[in-house]
């Protein structure tokens, strides 16, 4: 057994694992945080995704024991204080979704886009979720839900702070 | 998955000493490592963990490009000297598995990888030599469309899956380990009898770094199934110096079609940028091809990738 403590959505958490422990399960079966989901065995589907340290990563394809000092966000951690996130009403809006099981992992990389590049083109929202698969949507109303929430987040953050970039969790704490 | 000790090293000499012991394996982003274990195909007993030394720079100077063994796919990719300077390696990268892996993949584990093989990769027992030695190769007389062109023998003919390696072969670059530096392209090893062995390295050896001398401009090419997330079918790297519509000097490797990057050996100096003196002058290298009838695609699709990397603006490659 290995003792990790990891940020998870903002909460430390320490706990003894085995090293063979997949971060995907440590977040769902200990953490209890099942919006992270598992479509595969096989490292292709991206339903997994959360962000380590900003950045997304398969959770299905890392031990926890890597996580151990890291800080993860799911896709739990993206709405604050019960209000969902531009991203996330975008793929409402849109109907970015119909089955919803690649969702959670499209909403995630889909985050870290934002954050990095406020104003996607269609090319870039494809390439930045190129590890994400959906078998529903034909990801056309995907690719619309990023571009929605991108221009949400810009309409948001223009009466205030015009040139700043913050990220998006911030955003939404400090509006 | 089997269970695995754990182990967390703090510096080389720990990782060292730790990675010699029988049954021990090195981690690093895990992206490849993690899949191996699920599917049983290693079934380690340590998992030393190395991704916390400070091996992760990625430094331009004078001599060339350094990359730490622990720099990441997506770091590297992004590097704006490395797109500039050396833009072989940074499409490479880019065009190499899916944003979520760059993420956490590192140098040394990108070439340390496995072949994706089918029977290889295979979750139930099929006849594989490089998985279980001396079990055959369900290949040969199967689903071959991947396999090598060059270099292959009776026992496997499975090719190597990374596109960084491609672009270091044709850089003339070198990989630094805890026990020697070598030339990349000495890196892998040809199949021959003992399949189950992709890599010259010893157990134990660490890859530490890369390093690069300074290039001519350089692209690479990735014909693959689809446009992104995919393995190469064939891929092409060449870095290569021109005036007036004529190669002064060049140097080109192939992936996807060998068990390891495959050199172009043909001396392309005098060689006008067109097409049919290209094809006439890259032709003789691939009179060695021995392919399967289900690879025989691939000398045609190879030459012509080799002829689109130095045909198109060179440093603009990537778009498939
Ligand atoms: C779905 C999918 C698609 C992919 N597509 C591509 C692609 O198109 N092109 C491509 O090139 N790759 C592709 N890959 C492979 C990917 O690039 C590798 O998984 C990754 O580069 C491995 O790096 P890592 O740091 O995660 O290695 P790890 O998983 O940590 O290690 C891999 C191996 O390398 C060894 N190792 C690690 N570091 C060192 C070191 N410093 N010295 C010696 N040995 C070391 C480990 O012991 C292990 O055996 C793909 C992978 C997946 C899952
Ligand atoms: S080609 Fe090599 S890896 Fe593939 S089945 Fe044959 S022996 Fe195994
Ligand atoms: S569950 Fe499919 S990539 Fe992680
Ligand atoms: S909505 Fe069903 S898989 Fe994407």
């Amino acid at each position: 057994m290995a003792r990790i403590t990891v940020t998870v959505n903002g909460a430390d958490h320490t706990d003894e694992v085995e090293p063979r422990l997949l971060l995907a399960h440590y977040l769902r079966d200990k953490l209890r945080l099942t919006g992270t989901h598992i479509g595969c065995d096989t490292t292709n589907c991206g339903a997994c995704t959360v962000l380590c340290d900003g950045l997304p990563v398969k959770s299905c394809t890392m031990f926890a024991v890597q996580a151990d000092g890291r800080e993860i966000i799911t896709v739990e951690g993206l709405a604050t204080g019960g209000q969902l996130q531009p991203i996330q009403q975008g793929f409402k809006e849109e109907h970015g979704l119909q089955c919803g099981f690649c969702t959670p992992g499209m909403m995630v990389a889909a985050t870290a886009l934002l954050e990095r590049n406020p104003d996607p083109s269609e090319e870039e929202i494809r390439w930045a979720l190129s590890g994400n698969v959906c078998r529903c949507t034909g990801y056309v109303n995907i690719v619309k839900a990023v571009r929605w929430a991108a221009q949400a987040m810009q309409e948001q953050a223009a009466p205030e702070e015009p040139a700043t970039r913050q990220p998006a969790t911030e955003q939404a704490a400090t509006r | 998955m089997r269970d695995v000790g754990y182990l967390r090293v703090g510096d080389t000499a720990e990782a060292l000493t730790a990675a010699a012991r029988p049954g021990a394996r090195l981690i690093a982003g895990g992206t490849e490592l993690v899949n191996l274990l699920k599917e049983r195909i290693e079934q380690p007993d340590l998992l030393v963990d190395i991704s916390r030394l400070p091996l992760t720079d990625i430094t331009v100077g004078p001599d060339g490009l350094h990359l730490g063994a622990l720099a990441r796919m997506s770091d590297v990719a992004a590097h704006p000297e490395v797109r500039s300077g050396y833009p072989a390696i940074a499409q490479a990268l880019e065009l190499s598995a899916s944003p979520q892996l760059r993420n956490m993949a590192t140098m040394g584990g990108n070439l340390m990888q496995r072949t994706r093989c089918p029977y290889f990769r295979a979750d139930h027992d099929l006849p594989c030599n490089k998985r279980r030695p001396g079990s055959g190769c369900s290949a040969i007389d199967g689903d071959h469309r991947a396999a090598a062109i060059f270099g292959a023998s009776e026992s496997c003919v499975a090719t190597h899956p990374s596109d960084l390696a491609v672009a270091l072969v044709a850089l003339d670059a070198q990989v630094r380990t805890t026990a020697r530096t070598l030339p990349a392209r000495d890196l892998h090893r040809l199949p021959g009898d003992q399949p189950h062995r992709d890599t010259v390295l010893d157990h134990g050896e660490m890859i530490l770094g890369i390093d690069v001398p300074v290039s001519p401009p350089s692209a690479y090419l990735k014909v693959r199934e689809r446009g992104s997330y995919e393995f190469a079918l064939v891929s092409v790297a060449v870095a290569a110096e021109t005036s007036g519509g004529v190669i002064r000097t060049a140097r080109a490797a192939l992936g996807g079609v060998a068990p390891k990057p495959w050199p172009l050996d043909v001396d392309l100096a005098g060689v006008p940028l067109r097409r049919d003196e290209l094809r006439a002058a890259i032709a003789p290298a691939f009179a060695a091809a021995r392919p399967l009838p289900g690879s025989e695609f691939k000398i045609e699709l190879a030459q012509r990738a080799v002829v689109r990397a130095l045909t198109k603006p060179i440093g603009l490659m990537g778009e498939t």
